[in-house]
Formats: C-alpha cells, structure tokens, sequence
C-alpha cells in the first residue's frame, strides 16, 4: 500500500497531540495511554492537522529541514507506520 | 523512524515525575459490584476533598508534569462539580478521562463534559445481556442505560471505550460481549479479568475463571481479534487475563512511585488505588504538597528501588523487570508485603496460588452467594 501525496492525514478522534515540558517532548495522548514522540515524529506530527495534504506537510518540513535533502519517504513511512498504529486517519 | 523514546528524569534521581494522576473523586456509587477494587470499610472514609482542594490538586499535578488524568471512584458522576474540574483540567493541558458506570449519565451531560473539553468516556459493563448484568451491577435498570450511554458517547464525538470486568459468570460470554461491542462501534473494549484486590478478594473463590474457561476465553478472543484485522475494523481487543494463571507476576503499576499517583476521595495519596489495604503510613493532600508527597514521602519512597527485597527477589536477576510483584498482592497472601509476590514460581508462597487455581476448577458458588458492594455490607467489614 503506497501512501498518495494528495492524502490529508487527521488524527483519529480521542488522541490529542501535544508539547510536554516535564517530558522535553512532544507526546500522543489518547484513552488512557501516552506516547512519548522522538523529535521527528514530534516533528511530522506537528504539521498533521486534518487540512494539509501529505505533499503539504513534506514541503513545509523540507523548507525547516534543508540540509535534510528529501523527506518524502521519511515522512511517508512514518504516516503509513502512523495509520496503522491507529493514531492517524487519511481522507 | 521510531516514535518512541527513554522514559523522562524527574526532580530527584532516579525518580521520574507522576504522569498519570487518578482522581478517586468519591467512593459513593449506586452500584454493588462484588468486584469492586474500592476499600471494604469504604463507608468510614472521612469526607470528601471540596472542590477547591481537588482544583489545588489538579494544579500541583499538572506543575508536576502529571499528562493523564483519571476521573474514577465510586461513580464520579455523583460529584457535582465534576464539569468544574473537567473544565479545569482541560484548562490545565491534562488528557482528562471519566471512568463510569455510566449511571446517572445523560445525553445532556455527555454533551455538557464535551464543550468543558472532556477527552474521553468509558462505560463499563458487567455482561452482554440485561439479565446477567443486573443481577452482576445488582441494579435492575443498570444494562439499557448503559447502552444508551454507550451511543450517546459515540453520537457526541469521543472515542468510544467499554470496559467489561471477567470473570466465572460472564467469561463463557466473551464472543456475545465482543459482538455486542462491534455493533456499537466501539473504538476500545476492555475486557479485563478481575484483579483480586478490595471486594473481589474478598469474593474471589465466587468470582475466579477455571483454567479451561480461561483458555476458552482466550481462543475466542483471538479468534475474533483475526477476524477484526480480516475486515480492517480499527476496534482494539485488550484482554487482561488474571495473573492468577500465571507463573511470574506483572511488574505492577511499573513500579511502585514510578508513574502513577492515585488521590482517594479524602484526600489519601497512593502509589496505587488498593495501597490502602497495607499496614503503610500514606500522606494526605490535606497535610503536604504532592510534590513532597511525591519525592519524599516515606509511603512514596517505601518499596522504590530494590534494597526493601527479601529473598527470592533479592537475587534474582528479574528484578528489573517485575520489581517483585505486586504489594498488595504480597500482603493479601502472605501477611507480609515485603515479601515476593506468590503469583512468581520462585515464590516459597506460590502454593496459595496453586490453591487458588484448584478451587477455581470445584467452584459451585452462584452469584447471589457473593457479597455485594454496599455500605451496609461495608460497616460489617469494618466491625468485623
Ligand atoms: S466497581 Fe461497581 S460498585 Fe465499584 S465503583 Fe465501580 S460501578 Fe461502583
Ligand atoms: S523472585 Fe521476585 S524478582 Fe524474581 S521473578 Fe519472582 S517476583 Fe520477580
């Protein structure tokens, strides 16, 4: 299953994302449960908020990044890895 | 990419902050389930923290870096200030969950929780139909109720989450149970076996699967759990089998003061929600801060680290990874909570377990031979 740049990724309803300063990072909050995010996904996270496309969020973390060179496959495997953690919806 | 990362440094050494808070708000509840992890002498307890004293904890919690927070009790819908504290708590930046019976719900109260910013509702259930369940809840209107409430939880936007607490009388039910959760659409289901602490201790020769349901059960939720991921249903089965039928024991509330602070309804402070039960000295959020409660309370610090371990845990090289068991485990089986955990093998008093799991094989005693969860019930234990 390939992961189409036009793809608008939301989370699923009932997780919240957000920065924790006792935990120096961002974390996933859902029923329950927490995940603590490394910077990247922390990073990719950030920029899922159910309006922008996949291609969107490649090219806003690109232009942070520069020096990272392409991100489109980084970033696609974490989404796909996302989705079927269930963390994430696509629309 | 990996999301994961090493668990955070606290203010101490050693010692991380409490990430997850639960707010026993109060042990009052219009149910009776004999399996209730309340106190047995629940009725004695003094009174209720107010509203002010739960918001300064609340506060302290979250300052703390306290993430999770668990509305429970008791039922804490009969608190009425909860939409006060919900609203607070989002206001905090807490991810703030209600544990119910879903009694005394309303559709207009699951709206009102959601526009305070409540995050997420679980309705727990006693059974997959009416009858059983009622006589379980020991309430005749408890089952249709709950279902509403189920869907109206659904209807307003949250995920939803059903919690059915296991056990002899209702684990042959667990394929009606899941079904009866997929039509609901529900996100999370909970099909947890009773943990025997509080009531269902004191029940538990009444309320223990055999080994042959236990594996029946088990067959069946796999089954359906291959299934699910057949049809790509996103509703997640998280079964917790007793650790009864298990030969080392879980590493209990990951440690004790490690991630978990529980506040009782007056104001007790614990590393666990039955902690009560052991002959330990527990502060109050009426006499400290939970910062001081947290890091350097003697009931906190009690059983963190390893140097409190006898033998067999002492020198044993899992240590690490179970921290010995559960206390009250310990002192509910052994007299002593110092001691290992008689769920573990190793254990000199693992034959209580055996015990256990033979008389779960010739049990006969029917549900009305269980004692209930009420405050007469509750003064009987207290005198006794
Ligand atoms: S377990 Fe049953 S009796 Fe105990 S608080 Fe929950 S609903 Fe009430
Ligand atoms: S002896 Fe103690 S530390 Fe070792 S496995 Fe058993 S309970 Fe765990």
């Amino acid at each position: 299953m390939t992961l189409a740049m036009e793809q608008t990724p939301r989370l699923r309803p009932g997780f919240r994302f957000q920065w924790e300063p006792a935990q120096n990072a961002h974390v996933l909050l859902y029923p329950e449960g927490m995940v603590r995010l490394n910077d990247s996904a922390g990073a990719v996270l950030k920029e899922v908020d159910g309006q922008r496309t996949v291609a969107d969020i490649v090219e806003t973390l690109e232009q942070q990044f520069p020096e990272a060179g392409s991100l489109a496959e980084d970033v696609g495997d974490f989404l796909k890895d996302a989705e079927q953690q269930h963390w994430i919806l696509f629309t | 990419m990996n999301g994961h990362h090493a668990m955070p440094a606290g203010d101490r050494p050693g010692i991380g902050p409490p990430l997850w808070l639960l707010a026993e708000l109060t042990y009052r509840c219009p149910l009776q389930c004999p399996y209730c992890s309340n106190p047995l002498d629940f009725a004695q307890t003094e009174q209720e923290l107010t509203t002010e004293e739960w918001v300064r904890v609340l506060r302290q919690g979250r300052e703390m870096g306290a993430a999770q927070l668990g509305f429970s009790g008791g039922e804490p819908l009969v608190r009425p200030d909860l939409p006060e504290l919900i609203a607070e708590a989002r206001q905090l930046g807490y991810y703030t969950n209600l544990i119910t019976s879903g009694l005394g719900l309303t559709e207009a109260k699951v709206k009102a929780f959601r526009d305070a910013g409540l995050d997420h509702i679980q309705v727990s259930f006693q059974a997959s139909d009416p009858e059983l369940n009622n006589a379980v809840a020991g309430s005749r209107k408890a089952f249709d109720q709950k279902l509403a409430m189920a869907r109206a939880v659904k209807e307003a936007g949250y995920p939803m989450v059903l919690n059915f607490v296991i056990h002899r009388h209702n684990i042959h039910q667990m394929g009606d149970i899941i079904s009866l959760c997929e039509r609901l659409g529900a996100d999370y289901v909970e099909l947890a076996t009773c943990q025997y602490y509080g009531w269902a201790f004191q029940n538990r020769e009444g309320l223990m699967p055999s080994k042959a349901q236990l594996q029946t059960a088990e067959a069946e939720v796999n089954a359906y759990r291959e299934r699910l991921a057949e049809s790509g249903s996103a509703m997640k089965l998280i079964f917790v089998t007793p650790d009864y039928y298990e030969e080392r024991p879980k590493a209990c509330m990951n440690g004790w003061g490690s991630l978990f602070l529980t506040v009782a309804p007056d104001g007790a402070a614990l590393p666990c929600h039955s902690a009560r039960l052991l002959p330990i000295e527990f502060p109050n959020v009426r006499e400290s801060s939970l910062h001081s409660i947290w890091y350097d309370s003697p009931g906190f610090n009690h059983y963190r680290g390893d140097s409190w371990m006898p033998e067999p845990c002492r020198s044993c090289d899992e240590k690490d990874k179970d921290f010995g068991g559960c206390r009250c485990q310990a002192y509910l089986l052994t007299g002593n909570a110092d001691n290992a955990d008689p769920v573990c093998s190793k254990s000199p008093h693992h034959d209580r377990i055996l015990a256990a799991r033979k008389a779960a094989d010739h049990a006969t005693a029917g549900l009305e031979e269980l004692t209930y969860r009420n405050a007469n019930n509750s003064r009987l234990f207290f005198r006794g």
